[in-house]
């Protein structure tokens, strides 16, 4: 059993990392990850939302009828989101401001529903839990990544708060990279990097339960 | 990566035909355009040049390497994805511009999808929008004046007869020797003549491509254009002024992202023609012929789908029942 509640956390950062692997949840992907700071602020309100709706989906699980599950699903997934909305608002305004739309669009992000019909329906509460940490941490570090790369291309530097790395840029900002091409293209060449780097791991696997 | 193809039975008649020998007769057709660049805009558009095609093959033969695949630098490809770039350049461009799209265009646009034969969109002008979106200061505005080589910010005749930007027209005579603002090789409108026709001649391109191309340029252009406004409606300076002529023979008529069949090629001209009418008419940028080109190489598959020519002996279907119908 616990072996399994830690597979379940781990699994959301490889095996089924949500943007890489699983391909959902690519709308606020490739709109909010201009900046590492816009990609962690969406993970963290991601990470909220979906453990918040795992944990409810699972522990109502036995008591929701089948056939009208998803929308007993999206009332227990809105509930977070405007908890989320409204924290966001009155603490962090700045950061309201510029991920704007995509906040209350949480609802309606395959991820947090996906893993409420493919998961937490059937699973008990913990592993939920873990379930919806784990997914939605890989999601914030695959928003922090792709927002990293697009913001040092982008602007020549990394700006978290009042402080920047490099302090001047080192060369010409492209400005595409800030640009929904400049999306696509990190996001493409991530998923090839990892799709690559799991398909050598799996051979490798192979190779050693062949010999 | 010239992979082997299994077609029908044989008996099979072999072209003398090689990759090699296409893409040499290529880079032969742009020899003119280059030295043509090298008078006009001088030392620096050599340098560019030089930058833009040690990029492309160095990209391809690392990258290859990297992913153990056969090195195909040989087949020149590359050196030509390399020329290209350099010749939709402005001649002002610091030298990491070339360096940067040329790795862009071969990795990215092509390397990736599957190498030569397998890129969707023309390498080089993939490179270019890439530049153009990424660099936009350097890529409208770093001009050369040509022969005397002074560096100026001012607008390229195209802006001019956009009305987005100051200044004068040159005669027509200037217009085809090339002497006027604009990107490396561009400009020498008889030099790449030249090099079109000689492309023509050896059966290496199809005419139907820049004749689509250039004839939906200067018919659109007579039939929207007005005094005083849209290239004052003349076709001809609507050909000349931008990179229209570069575009339709050299790279319109890549093999690999325009259509297979005759009618299908006339009608990748037509549209890359009709979309830069466009761009230039309504859009934000001046020139069109990027777009135009890069937005016909993607439906190029559908054009050949819908162009496949018909089976010799095959008759309409009412007519086919007809006959059926009368036969019994």
């Amino acid at each position: 059993m616990k072996r399994s509640l830690f597979h379940d956390f781990i699994k959301g950062f490889v095996e089924e990392n949500p943007t890489f692997r699983l391909v959902i949840g690519m709308c606020p992907t490739l709109a909010v990850t201009t900046s590492v700071v816009n990609g962690f602020w969406m993970g963290v309100a991601v990470i909220f939302v979906l453990t918040f709706s795992n944990v409810f989906v699972s522990l109502l699980r036995k008591s929701i009828p089948d056939d009208i599950r998803i929308p007993v699903f999206v009332i227990l997934i809105a509930t977070p989101v405007v908890i989320v909305e409204l924290v966001m608002r009155a603490y962090l305004p700045a950061m309201y401001e510029i991920l704007g739309i995509f906040v209350p669009l949480i609802v309606v992000n395959c991820i947090i529903i996906g893993r409420a019909e493919a998961f937490a329906y059937h699973q008990p509460v913990l592993n939920s839990l873990m379930d919806g940490l784990g997914i939605g941490a890989g999601y914030t570090i695959n928003l922090m990544v792709i927002g990293g790369i697009r913001e040092f291309l982008g602007t020549g530097q990394i700006t978290i708060g009042s402080v920047s790395f490099p302090g001047t840029p080192l060369f010409e900002p492209a400005a595409v990279m800030l640009t929904p091409p400049g999306g696509f293209i990190t996001l493409g060449l991530l998923m090839a990097a990892l799709n690559i780097a799991v398909a050598r791991s799996e051979n490798r696997k192979k190779a050693r339960r062949a010999a | 990566m010239e992979e082997k193809l299994v077609i029908s039975s044989s008996p099979h008649i072999k072209g003398p035909k090689t990759v090699r020998g296409i893409m040499l007769d290529v880079i032969i057709a742009l020899i003119p355009a280059c030295l043509a660049s090298l008078i006009l805009f001088g030392w620096k558009a050599l340098l560019i040049i030089m930058a833009s095609v040690a990029s492309a093959v160095a990209s391809e033969a690392l990258y290859e390497k990297a992913v153990k695949r056969e090195v195909t630098v040989g087949d020149l490809s590359a050196v030509i994805t390399g020329i290209l770039l350099a010749m939709t350049l402005p001649p002002n461009v610091p030298l990491w511009i070339p360096v940067i799209g040329s790795a862009f265009a071969i990795v990215i646009a092509k390397q990736i999808f599957g190498g030569l034969g397998c890129n969707f969109v023309n390498p080089a002008l993939a490179g270019r929008a890439f530049l153009l979106a990424a660099w936009p200061m350097h890529m409208t505005r770093d001009w050369l004046n040509p022969l005397t080589y002074d560096a100026v910010t001012s607008a390229t005749p195209l802006a001019v007869l956009k009305g987005t930007g100051q200044g004068t027209l040159p005669g027509i005579k200037d217009f085809l020797l090339g002497v006027r603002l604009g990107s490396l090789g561009e400009t020498s409108v008889l030099a790449l003549l030249l090099g079109g026709i000689y492309l023509i001649a050896r059966g290496v391109i199809d005419y139907r491509i820049p004749l689509g191309f250039l004839g939906t340029l200067f018919v659109g252009t007579l039939v929207f254009g007005k005094p005083g406004a849209f290239f004052q409606g003349d076709g001809v300076l609507a050909i000349l002024a931008g990179g229209a002529i570069l575009g339709a023979f050299f790279m319109a008529t890549d093999y690999v992202t325009s259509p297979v069949t005759a009618r299908g090629r006339l009608y990748m001209g037509i549209g890359a023609g009709f979309i830069t009418l466009l761009i230039r008419l309504w859009g934000g940028y001046p020139e069109g012929v990027t777009y135009g080109i890069l937005l016909m190489n993607l439906v190029t598959p559908l054009i050949d789908r819908f162009v496949v020519p018909r089976y010799y002996g095959y008759a309409h279907d009412r007519a086919a029942k007809e006959a059926a119908a009368g036969g019994r």
